[in-house]
């Protein structure tokens, strides 16, 4: 069980936590009307599933109730940083990093 | 004569408390410190239970936690308990122990003909005999299954109980040998919290086993005692023992498995049976020792053959004799150690047979020099004894030790014990994601650095130092290092305890021992105890072209039992190298996954049992519902009143008679279930504008608006009543279930993409109880009950709320109606609800008012059409497919699920949609789900073309009603279906609008 370290609460355990899919999808201020259905599309229903580091939201449901973001290696499950929803992911270093099989 | 194999003196068990157990009926003696499987031994008794497959007699082959024959039943009635490992199994008075897999007796087993039958079990049996024709399978299966099933459950509910604690730790170190005693002291030294759990009664780990040992020049056993009083005087280090780390998690998460009561004759009041640790650790220290593995030898499974360092165990710390006269069968010097405990006790050797050439090592020499026979370059070919082990037969190797020389010397013994070296218990360090080395050298697979995520440091012989010293100086190091890691400020913290450091000499690697065949053509070579599957079985899955070594363990079964191959699983794979022709490590080891052993049901699932498995929520009216004799159904976690009935009556009876008394006169429902969400802040109304398809911003104070609530995909996800008490304050319901769901969705988006909105939520659920009064009558009784509130059409119109006082109590009154009857929803707060309920029944009584439930709710809506989210709809339905356009703004801009719908796939005509469906038989009702064809045809398959979401018996219609979403449903009004049921009977129905009952909506003015 992963131990997330909410911006707001400090370290809580998953289970106080809801997951919610991939992070900085934001949603098209005109509500998607100027955008072709393909695009619609795309925003609406296609997400990252991505072996290595991902960013995705957490909802704090059991805690402060409030979204954070949270970056996360799927392959190891280590957690690189949390922060608040709207702020950027931090610089780093090896987030980058990519595995091999 | 009571314990004839029980040495003079000697052991770590308490002869001044003797000890009675029973075994398949037979009164035996123990004493206090033994396990059940070192007094069995101790009283002659090897043969224990009958092997999987094949019946075979099999013996206790260990002194651990990797036993995989003597699993025995425990206990009797609700406390029985099946598959306990003997060898973990502390003996206390009165203990009742009894053979599994056995019928009638373990010595004469009817099931021993299976091995007359052995070529039709070999690997992937299930498959390849059973799985046709597929008739035969039904019988084979209840065949097989009692024949191989292991133990018994209990039939009883569990008396006892269980606990669950999270905990939390600096250190946490797992096993109490010398190695995790070293790193405890040095890691209590520096100030840090540490947490040190060992599956045994006493610490010491392999020192028990063992003899002649010295720590810091004392004897090893007294260096324990003294390093456990010094950890148990220390505050910020706690001790658990017969507790097993079982699980490793993500983030350093533990699982701690203690058990309490197991091993006491009278279990005391109040003490948990087991308790499980979930511990968060900064640090894990991993000191789980290692696990011997046995020579892979023909018939290498008669009672009698254990592994070398569990004779040594019973010798040592049990004072109990495997045997009068053994054989020792080795590939490396540790097996000497015991081989000298062994004649120290006064057991005869009858030979060492070593398959190395030249064996080196101090403690061959030692025994070389006591005049022990060594044979060198030898192996054991064969072996005989029926029920018990009677004699070996050696032969001299090939060079390449592939094959045995043709002459061959019978040993008779009553007890061989086999050392194929050590495997380093890295079940731990795997389950935390840590990866493998391969130690050529000692063909061990040895613990990697561990990976960041789960920080942790394996030390002594897991990590495959087996001398002493390196246990001792790894653990004090590891100890400092771990608790610098964990953030505690380093203070020195003393020196390591030290040991006199020995050689380990040489070894040869002898993964598959010849016979004096071929194999498979004689004898069986065992790998997985448990399982019965042998060398030949994974030979043959490898003809059969299986390669990746987790498809070899499925189709073979090795390593699959409840001992997951703790002594089986490097053999195999070692053995699937070879057979390859590839290098161990490029094989690679199968998954380590938890537990490391089997963990009682109860003790996972703790106190969350009965009432605690999951809270139930109860209206405050429930009282007078349970009262009532109301029967409950589960809505989410909500209790609701499902019916009322009378005496006399079944569900349908009560139904029909509440249904009707609705229409009648006036009914009442507790409708406090409903969330009810506050949406307050000045952009409260355009909030509402873009959570909802229809528009807020107009809707006038003291008035309420229906709203379908949309996902991004355009999908229904809910729908309910919002009301507006002031120009920036709105009370919004949902369905019962989706509350918070809903309550997520909407915070979602106030805090990520609509941050520039001034609006707050707050689940209000809880503070108000309501009461939904319908009816004819409704608006009567509920004029006899208020003074300040003009109930006229005029004042209060359909689709408005006024507060004012009901029966005394300050109340919202809202006039909405889910029933298409005059409706008025009562919400008080929650502490007078009872009150309130109490009231409308004193004054209704002289309308008869009739409380209803849920299934009456559904009914009364159903009659007028309304959907019911969740029911009606299934996440792929749009209010287009509801023949709800009316609620979808056409002049408003963005809302959520706008875009959605105006994708090209939701203008399909052919979409399925909501429409009535009327069975030609009036008195038929059609069974929800059911599903619908426009062809019959002799047997499925047919075209299906929509399913029933909704059916019911509708007293006010006096037919059956249905609602279907049925494919292009919305243009085939009038045209005829068909519902072939499982019986064969085909239900002939016909698609009409959704509204069944006052089309015209006069009822519910009243
Ligand atoms: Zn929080």
């Amino acid at each position: 069980m992963l131990l997330i370290e909410c911006p707001h609460c400090g370290p809580r355990a998953e289970t106080e936590y809801a997951g919610c899919s991939e992070a900085h999808i934001a949603r098209p201020e005109s509500g998607g009307l100027d955008m072709t259905d393909a695009e619609w599309v795309e925003w609406v229903f296609w997400r990252k599933n991505t072996k290595g580091v991902y960013l995705e939201r957490w909802n704090h449901a059991a805690g402060c109730r409030r979204w954070i973001n949270c970056m996360r290696d799927t392959v190891t499950n280590e957690i690189l940083a949390t922060y608040k929803a709207g702020e950027k992911p931090p610089k780093i270093a090896d987030a980058e990093r990519e595995y091999k099989f | 004569m009571s314990q004839k194999f029980r040495l003079e003196s000697g052991g770590l068990i308490n002869r001044d408390k003797p000890v009675t157990f029973s075994f398949n009926g037979h009164e035996l003696k123990g004493y206090d410190g033994d396990t059940l499987a070192s007094a069995l031994i101790a009283n002659g008794v090897h043969l224990v239970g009958r092997s999987f497959k094949y019946h075979r007699p099999r013996g206790i082959m260990s002194a651990g936690p990797e036993e995989a024959n003597a699993l025995l039943q425990l206990g009797e009635g609700a406390y029985t308990e099946p598959n306990a490992r003997a060898t973990m199994e502390e003996l206390f008075d009165g203990l009742v122990a009894t053979t599994s897999n056995a019928f009638p007796t373990v010595k004469y087993d009817i099931g021993e003909v299976n091995s007359l039958f052995s070529k039709i079990f070999v690997s992937g049996f299930y498959y390849k005999t059973f799985m046709w024709p597929s008739k035969a399978w039904k019988f084979y299966e209840h065949f097989i299954r009692k024949a191989a099933g292991i133990g018994k459950a209990p039939e009883e509910h569990d008396p006892d109980f269980y606990d669950k604690t999270n905990a939390f730790c600096d250190v946490l170190v797992v096993g109490g040998g010398p190695a995790g005693l070293s790193a405890a002291l040095s890691a209590a030294a520096t100030g840090a919290h540490v947490t040190l759990v060992d599956d045994q009664p006493r610490f010491g780990g392999s020192l028990m086993a063992q003899s002649g040992q010295e720590i810091d020049g004392k004897p090893a056993l007294e260096w324990v005692d003294e390093a456990e009083a010094k950890l148990h005087d220390l505050d910020n280090v706690q001790v658990l023992r017969r507790a097993t780390a079982f699980a490793y998690y993500d983030h350093n998460y533990v699982g701690i498995w203690e058990r309490l009561t197991d091993h006491l004759p009278v279990k005391p009041e109040g003490l948990p049976r087991h308790r499980v640790h979930m511990m968060r650790a900064k640090q894990v220290i991993i000191a789980s020792g290692a696990i011997e593995r046995p020579l892979v030898f023909c018939d290498n499974d008669r009672p009698g053959i254990m592994l070398a360092s569990a004779c040594r165990t019973y010798v040592n710390r049990f004072g109990a004799k495997p045997g009068n006269k053994g054989v020792i069968f080795t590939n490396n010097d540790s097996a000497y150690a015991t081989v000298l405990d062994l004649i120290d006790a006064g057991i005869e050797i009858k030979a060492v047979v070593d398959v190395r050439k030249d064996p080196l090592g101090p403690l061959m020499e030692k025994a070389d020099a006591a005049g022990v026979k060594i044979l060198t370059n030898s192996a054991v070919v064969g072996t005989s004894g029926r029920l018990h082990l009677k004699s070996v037969e050696v032969a001299e190797l090939s060079d390449d030790g592939e094959t045995a020389k043709s002459d061959v010397t019978e040993i008779a013994c009553d007890f061989l014990g086999s050392s194929g070296g050590w495997n380093p218990t890295v079940h731990l360090h795997c389950q935390a994601g840590g990866k493998l080395d391969f130690d050529e050298e000692r063909g061990a697979f040895v613990p990697a650095p561990s990976n960041r995520t789960n920080p942790n440091i394996s030390v002594g012989s897991c990590k495959g130092a087996f001398g002493l010293a390196d246990c001792l100086a790894q653990g004090f190091e590891a100890g400092q290092e771990a608790a610098k890691a964990a953030g505690i400020k380093f203070r020195k913290s003393g020196k390591a305890p030290t040991a006199e450091a020995v050689d380990e000499g040489n070894r040869r690697l002898l993964w598959l021992v010849p016979g004096k065949k071929p194999l498979g053509q004689s004898g069986k070579h065992f790998i997985d105890l448990q399982n019965d599957s042998t060398a030949a079985d994974l030979q043959l899955a490898l003809r059969e072209g299986y390669r990746s070594i987790e498809h070899v363990k499925r189709y073979t079964t090795t390593g699959m039992a409840t001992d997951q191959g703790k002594t089986a699983n490097v053999n195999a794979l070692a053995i699937v190298a070879q057979t390859l022709n590839e290098a161990i490590p490029t094989v690679g080891t199968t998954t380590y996954r938890p537990p490391y052993v089997p963990v009682t049901f109860g003790a996972i699932a703790g106190r969350d049992i009965d009432d605690l498995l999951d809270p139930a929520r109860t209206t405050p009216m429930h009282s007078w519902h349970v009262n009532a004799g109301a029967e409950f159904e589960d809505v989410g976690q909500w209790k609701r009143a499902w019916y009322f009935p009378q005496p006399g009556e079944d569900m349908h009876a009560a139904v029909n008679r509440e249904v009707a008394a609705m229409r009648n006169s006036v009914g009442i429902l507790d409708a406090t279930t409903l969330g009810k969400i506050d949406v307050k802040g000045k952009d409260a109304a355009e909030f509402l504008n873009r959570v909802y398809t229809n528009a807020w911003t107009k809707l006038g104070i003291g008035k309420c608006r229906y709203g379908l609530m949309l996902g991004e995909d355009g999908m229904v996800m809910d729908d309910g009543v919002t009301s507006r008490i002031a120009e920036d304050h709105f009370l919004m319901t949902t369905t019962t279930g989706n509350a918070a769901p809903v309550l997520g969705h909407l915070e979602d988006y106030l805090q990520t993409e609509w941050t520039d909105l001034e609006v707050y939520l707050t689940s209000v659920t809880e503070q108000w109880a309501t009461a939904s009064i319908a009816g004819p009558n409704a608006r009567a009784l509920l004029s006899e009950l208020t003074d300040d509130i003009d109930l006229s059409n005029e004042a209060l119109p359909f689709m408005a709320w006024t507060p004012g006082t009901v029966a005394g109590i300050p109340a919202r009154v809202f006039r909405i109606s889910f029933t298409g009857d005059l409706s008025y929803e009562i919400a008080v707060p929650a502490d007078y609800g009872l009150a309130l309920w109490q009231a409308l029944m004193t004054a209704g009584s002289k309308y008869d008012i009739t409380p209803y439930g849920t299934e009456t709710m559904h009914v009364l809506r159903a009659e007028k059409g309304f959907i019911i989210v969740g029911q009606d709809t299934d996440g792929s339905i749009t209010p287009v497919d509801l023949n709800m356009n009316w609620i979808v703004s056409k002049k408003k801009g963005d809302f959520i699920g706008k875009r959605s719908l105006d994708r090209e796939d939701m203008s399909d005509p052919n979409r399925k949609q909501l429409v009535g469906i009327l069975t030609d038989d009036p008195k038929e009702v059609l069974p929800e789900g059911a599903q619908l064809v426009e062809v019959v045809k002799d047997k499925p398959p047919m075209d299906m073309v929509g399913w029933v979401s909704s059916s019911y018996w509708s007293p006010n219609c006096d037919r059956s009603i249905a609602m279907a979403l049925v494919h292009g449903g919305l243009k085939k009004m009038g045209q005829k279906l068909y519902s072939p049921q499982a019986d064969g009977r085909v239900i002939e129905c016909t698609i009409t609008d959704t509204v069944f009952y006052d089309k015209e909506g006069n009822r519910q003015n009243g």
